[in-house]
Protein backbone atom coordinates (compact mmCIF):
# COMPACT_ATOMS: atom_id res chain seq x y z
CA UNK A 1 0.00 0.00 0.00
CA UNK A 2 2.73 2.32 1.06
CA UNK A 3 4.93 1.33 -1.87
CA UNK A 4 2.00 1.78 -4.21
CA UNK A 5 1.97 5.48 -3.32
CA UNK A 6 5.57 5.83 -4.40
CA UNK A 7 5.20 3.93 -7.63
CA UNK A 8 3.86 6.80 -9.77
CA UNK A 9 6.58 9.09 -8.42
CA UNK A 10 9.29 6.57 -9.20
CA UNK A 11 7.86 5.91 -12.61
CA UNK A 12 7.80 9.62 -13.32
CA UNK A 13 11.40 9.95 -12.15
CA UNK A 14 12.50 7.03 -14.26
CA UNK A 15 10.78 8.19 -17.43
CA UNK A 16 11.76 11.74 -16.74
CA UNK A 17 15.38 10.71 -16.65
CA UNK A 18 15.01 8.72 -19.84
CA UNK A 19 13.33 11.57 -21.66
CA UNK A 20 15.98 14.08 -20.64
CA UNK A 21 18.59 14.84 -23.34
CA UNK A 22 21.84 12.91 -23.22
CA UNK A 23 24.30 14.46 -20.78
CA UNK A 24 27.13 16.52 -22.14
CA UNK A 25 30.24 14.44 -22.69
CA UNK A 26 33.89 15.20 -22.07
CA UNK A 27 36.19 14.57 -24.99
CA UNK A 28 39.96 14.39 -24.82
CA UNK A 29 42.20 15.69 -27.57
CA UNK A 30 45.93 15.46 -26.97
CA UNK A 31 48.98 16.91 -28.67
CA UNK A 32 52.06 14.72 -28.72
CA UNK A 33 55.11 15.53 -30.85
CA UNK A 34 53.13 18.16 -32.75
CA UNK A 35 50.18 15.94 -33.64
CA UNK A 36 46.55 16.40 -32.54
CA UNK A 37 45.10 13.01 -31.64
CA UNK A 38 42.53 11.83 -32.46
CA UNK A 39 42.79 13.90 -35.63
CA UNK A 40 39.05 13.61 -36.31
CA UNK A 41 36.57 13.86 -33.45
CA UNK A 42 32.75 13.97 -33.36
CA UNK A 43 31.08 15.89 -30.55
CA UNK A 44 27.92 17.80 -29.68
CA UNK A 45 27.19 21.36 -28.71
CA UNK A 46 27.58 21.55 -24.92
CA UNK A 47 30.33 18.92 -24.79
CA UNK A 48 33.57 19.80 -23.04
CA UNK A 49 36.91 19.27 -24.72
CA UNK A 50 39.93 18.55 -22.55
CA UNK A 51 42.90 19.77 -24.55
CA UNK A 52 45.89 17.85 -23.23
CA UNK A 53 49.25 19.25 -24.31
CA UNK A 54 51.90 16.58 -23.76
CA UNK A 55 54.58 18.59 -25.57
CA UNK A 56 57.12 20.95 -24.04
CA UNK A 57 55.98 23.50 -26.63
CA UNK A 58 53.00 25.84 -26.34
CA UNK A 59 50.29 25.16 -28.92
CA UNK A 60 46.90 26.57 -29.81
CA UNK A 61 43.73 24.94 -31.08
CA UNK A 62 42.46 27.64 -33.41
CA UNK A 63 39.32 27.22 -35.52
CA UNK A 64 39.80 28.41 -39.11
CA UNK A 65 36.33 29.98 -39.02
CA UNK A 66 37.10 31.82 -35.77
CA UNK A 67 34.68 29.79 -33.58
CA UNK A 68 37.36 29.06 -30.97
CA UNK A 69 40.98 29.82 -30.16
CA UNK A 70 42.29 27.82 -27.21
CA UNK A 71 45.76 28.40 -25.76
CA UNK A 72 47.48 25.15 -24.83
CA UNK A 73 50.44 25.83 -22.51
CA UNK A 74 53.19 23.18 -22.46
CA UNK A 75 52.51 20.08 -20.34
CA UNK A 76 49.09 21.40 -19.27
CA UNK A 77 45.45 20.46 -19.78
CA UNK A 78 42.88 23.14 -20.50
CA UNK A 79 39.15 22.74 -21.11
CA UNK A 80 36.67 24.47 -23.37
CA UNK A 81 32.96 23.99 -23.99
CA UNK A 82 31.74 23.62 -27.57
CA UNK A 83 29.19 26.33 -28.29
CA UNK A 84 28.46 26.17 -32.01
CA UNK A 85 27.71 23.31 -34.38
CA UNK A 86 29.65 22.69 -37.55
CA UNK A 87 32.55 20.84 -39.11
CA UNK A 88 35.46 22.82 -37.78
CA UNK A 89 38.95 22.63 -39.19
CA UNK A 90 41.40 23.82 -36.58
CA UNK A 91 45.16 24.24 -36.41
CA UNK A 92 47.98 25.52 -34.19
CA UNK A 93 48.82 29.18 -34.83
CA UNK A 94 52.44 28.61 -33.76
CA UNK A 95 52.91 25.47 -35.86
CA UNK A 96 50.45 25.68 -38.76
CA UNK A 97 51.48 22.19 -39.90
CA UNK A 98 49.39 20.85 -36.97
CA UNK A 99 45.83 20.38 -38.29
CA UNK A 100 42.75 18.44 -37.24
CA UNK A 101 38.96 18.37 -37.57
CA UNK A 102 36.20 18.59 -34.97
CA UNK A 103 32.66 17.77 -36.10
CA UNK A 104 30.15 19.33 -33.72
CA UNK A 105 26.51 18.21 -33.96
CA UNK A 106 23.76 20.60 -32.76
CA UNK B 1 70.34 41.78 -49.51
CA UNK B 2 67.95 39.06 -50.59
CA UNK B 3 70.45 37.71 -53.09
CA UNK B 4 72.83 36.95 -50.23
CA UNK B 5 70.02 35.67 -48.05
CA UNK B 6 71.89 33.97 -45.29
CA UNK B 7 75.37 32.67 -45.67
CA UNK B 8 74.47 30.22 -42.95
CA UNK B 9 71.96 28.69 -45.35
CA UNK B 10 74.71 28.10 -47.86
CA UNK B 11 76.74 26.40 -45.15
CA UNK B 12 73.84 24.07 -44.34
CA UNK B 13 73.35 23.22 -48.00
CA UNK B 14 77.05 22.53 -48.30
CA UNK B 15 76.94 20.30 -45.26
CA UNK B 16 75.47 17.52 -47.35
CA UNK B 17 77.97 17.87 -50.14
CA UNK B 18 81.00 18.17 -47.87
CA UNK B 19 80.04 15.12 -45.85
CA UNK B 20 79.33 13.10 -48.97
CA UNK B 21 82.57 14.19 -50.61
CA UNK B 22 84.56 12.88 -47.69
CA UNK B 23 82.42 9.77 -47.57
CA UNK B 24 82.02 10.42 -43.84
CA UNK B 25 78.78 11.11 -42.08
CA UNK B 26 78.68 13.36 -39.05
CA UNK B 27 78.95 11.52 -35.74
CA UNK B 28 76.30 11.78 -33.01
CA UNK B 29 78.38 14.25 -30.93
CA UNK B 30 78.82 16.39 -34.05
CA UNK B 31 75.13 16.14 -34.98
CA UNK B 32 74.15 17.21 -31.46
CA UNK B 33 76.50 20.19 -31.75
CA UNK B 34 75.19 21.23 -35.18
CA UNK B 35 71.53 20.95 -34.12
CA UNK B 36 72.16 22.89 -30.90
CA UNK B 37 74.11 25.58 -32.78
CA UNK B 38 71.34 25.92 -35.37
CA UNK B 39 68.90 26.51 -32.49
CA UNK B 40 71.11 29.11 -30.79
CA UNK B 41 71.47 30.98 -34.09
CA UNK B 42 67.70 31.25 -34.46
CA UNK B 43 67.29 32.33 -30.81
CA UNK B 44 69.83 35.13 -31.30
CA UNK B 45 68.12 36.28 -34.50
CA UNK B 46 64.75 36.23 -32.67
CA UNK B 47 66.07 38.24 -29.72
CA UNK B 48 67.27 40.86 -32.17
CA UNK B 49 63.82 40.83 -33.79
CA UNK B 50 62.01 41.23 -30.46
CA UNK B 51 64.07 44.36 -29.87
CA UNK B 52 63.95 45.74 -33.42
CA UNK B 53 60.78 44.59 -35.18
CA UNK B 54 57.97 47.09 -35.63
CA UNK B 55 55.23 44.73 -36.87
CA UNK B 56 53.38 42.89 -34.09
CA UNK B 57 53.06 39.62 -36.04
CA UNK B 58 56.81 39.65 -36.60
CA UNK B 59 57.43 40.29 -32.90
CA UNK B 60 55.13 37.49 -31.77
CA UNK B 61 56.67 35.13 -34.35
CA UNK B 62 60.10 35.95 -32.86
CA UNK B 63 58.77 35.22 -29.35
CA UNK B 64 57.62 31.77 -30.50
CA UNK B 65 61.09 31.16 -31.99
CA UNK B 66 62.82 31.95 -28.69
CA UNK B 67 60.37 29.80 -26.70
CA UNK B 68 60.43 26.77 -29.02
CA UNK B 69 64.13 26.71 -29.82
CA UNK B 70 65.00 27.10 -26.13
CA UNK B 71 62.67 24.19 -25.35
CA UNK B 72 64.24 22.00 -28.07
CA UNK B 73 67.76 22.89 -26.97
CA UNK B 74 66.92 22.14 -23.35
CA UNK B 75 65.72 18.69 -24.43
CA UNK B 76 68.91 18.26 -26.45
CA UNK B 77 71.07 19.16 -23.43
CA UNK B 78 69.08 16.79 -21.20
CA UNK B 79 69.55 14.03 -23.76
CA UNK B 80 73.31 14.44 -24.23
CA UNK B 81 73.69 14.49 -20.45
CA UNK B 82 71.67 11.30 -20.15
CA UNK B 83 73.61 9.62 -22.96
CA UNK B 84 76.90 10.95 -21.55
CA UNK B 85 77.73 12.40 -24.95
CA UNK B 86 79.82 15.57 -25.22
CA UNK B 87 78.71 17.64 -28.22
CA UNK B 88 81.70 18.05 -30.49
CA UNK B 89 82.46 21.31 -32.25
CA UNK B 90 83.09 20.88 -35.95
CA UNK B 91 83.57 22.82 -39.17
CA UNK B 92 79.85 22.95 -39.97
CA UNK B 93 78.99 24.41 -36.55
CA UNK B 94 81.84 26.91 -36.87
CA UNK B 95 80.79 28.04 -40.35
CA UNK B 96 77.17 28.33 -39.23
CA UNK B 97 78.05 30.49 -36.23
CA UNK B 98 80.44 32.73 -38.15
CA UNK B 99 77.97 33.37 -40.93
CA UNK B 100 75.08 33.88 -38.55
CA UNK B 101 77.07 36.59 -36.77
CA UNK B 102 77.59 38.32 -40.12
CA UNK B 103 73.89 38.03 -40.90
CA UNK B 104 72.95 39.56 -37.53
CA UNK B 105 75.24 42.52 -38.23
CA UNK B 106 73.70 42.92 -41.68
CA UNK B 107 70.14 42.85 -40.29
CA UNK B 108 71.12 45.23 -37.51
CA UNK B 109 71.71 47.97 -40.08
CA UNK B 110 68.10 47.80 -41.30
CA UNK B 111 65.12 49.55 -39.75
CA UNK B 112 61.34 49.44 -39.62
CA UNK B 113 59.44 47.56 -42.33
CA UNK B 114 62.65 46.89 -44.23
CA UNK B 115 64.09 45.07 -41.22
CA UNK B 116 60.85 43.13 -40.61
CA UNK B 117 60.77 41.85 -44.18
CA UNK B 118 64.44 40.92 -44.21
CA UNK B 119 64.20 39.09 -40.88
CA UNK B 120 61.12 37.07 -41.88
CA UNK B 121 62.53 36.28 -45.34
CA UNK B 122 65.68 35.01 -43.70
CA UNK B 123 63.64 32.94 -41.24
CA UNK B 124 61.79 31.25 -44.11
CA UNK B 125 65.05 30.48 -45.91
CA UNK B 126 66.92 29.48 -42.75
CA UNK B 127 64.25 27.03 -41.57
CA UNK B 128 64.01 25.59 -45.07
CA UNK B 129 67.76 24.99 -45.09
CA UNK B 130 67.81 23.52 -41.56
CA UNK B 131 64.90 21.23 -42.49
CA UNK B 132 66.75 20.10 -45.62
CA UNK B 133 69.88 19.34 -43.60
CA UNK B 134 67.84 17.49 -40.94
CA UNK B 135 65.99 15.39 -43.49
CA UNK B 136 68.84 14.48 -45.81
CA UNK B 137 71.85 14.46 -43.49
CA UNK B 138 71.41 14.76 -39.75
CA UNK B 139 68.47 12.39 -39.16
CA UNK B 140 69.76 9.62 -41.49
CA UNK B 141 73.26 9.92 -39.96
CA UNK B 142 72.17 9.81 -36.31
CA UNK B 143 72.85 6.39 -34.85
CA UNK B 144 71.34 6.79 -31.38
CA UNK B 145 67.58 6.17 -31.48
CA UNK B 146 66.75 8.87 -28.91
CA UNK B 147 68.84 11.45 -30.73
CA UNK B 148 67.17 10.48 -34.00
CA UNK B 149 63.74 10.83 -32.42
CA UNK B 150 64.56 14.26 -30.95
CA UNK B 151 65.79 15.40 -34.37
CA UNK B 152 62.53 14.15 -35.88
CA UNK B 153 60.52 16.19 -33.36
CA UNK B 154 62.81 19.11 -34.17
CA UNK B 155 62.06 18.68 -37.87
CA UNK B 156 58.30 18.86 -37.21
CA UNK B 157 58.72 21.99 -35.05
CA UNK B 158 60.94 23.66 -37.66
CA UNK B 159 58.56 22.76 -40.50
CA UNK B 160 55.85 24.44 -38.43
CA UNK B 161 58.08 27.51 -38.02
CA UNK B 162 58.76 27.60 -41.75
CA UNK B 163 55.01 27.64 -42.51
CA UNK B 164 54.41 30.20 -39.78
CA UNK B 165 57.19 32.41 -41.21
CA UNK B 166 55.75 32.04 -44.71
CA UNK B 167 52.34 33.20 -43.43
CA UNK B 168 53.87 36.21 -41.68
CA UNK B 169 55.90 37.03 -44.83
CA UNK B 170 52.76 36.85 -46.98
CA UNK B 171 50.98 39.31 -44.66
CA UNK B 172 53.89 41.78 -44.83
CA UNK B 173 53.55 42.16 -48.61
Amino acid sequence: MRWGCYLPVMTALLFGAMAAPARAATIQIATTDLVFAPSEVSAKVGDTVEWINKDVFAHTATARNGDFDVMMPPKKTVTSVLKKAGTIEYYCRFHPNMKAVLTIAP
Amino acid sequence: MFIRLSAAIAALSLLGNAALAQGAKPTDPQIAHIAYTAGVIDINAAKQAIAKASNKDVKSFAQVMVRDHEAVNKQALDLVKKLKVTPEDNDTSKTLSKQATEKLAELDKLKGAEYDKAYVANEVAYHKAVNGALETQLIPSASNAELKSLLQTGLKIFQGHQQHAEQVAAKLK
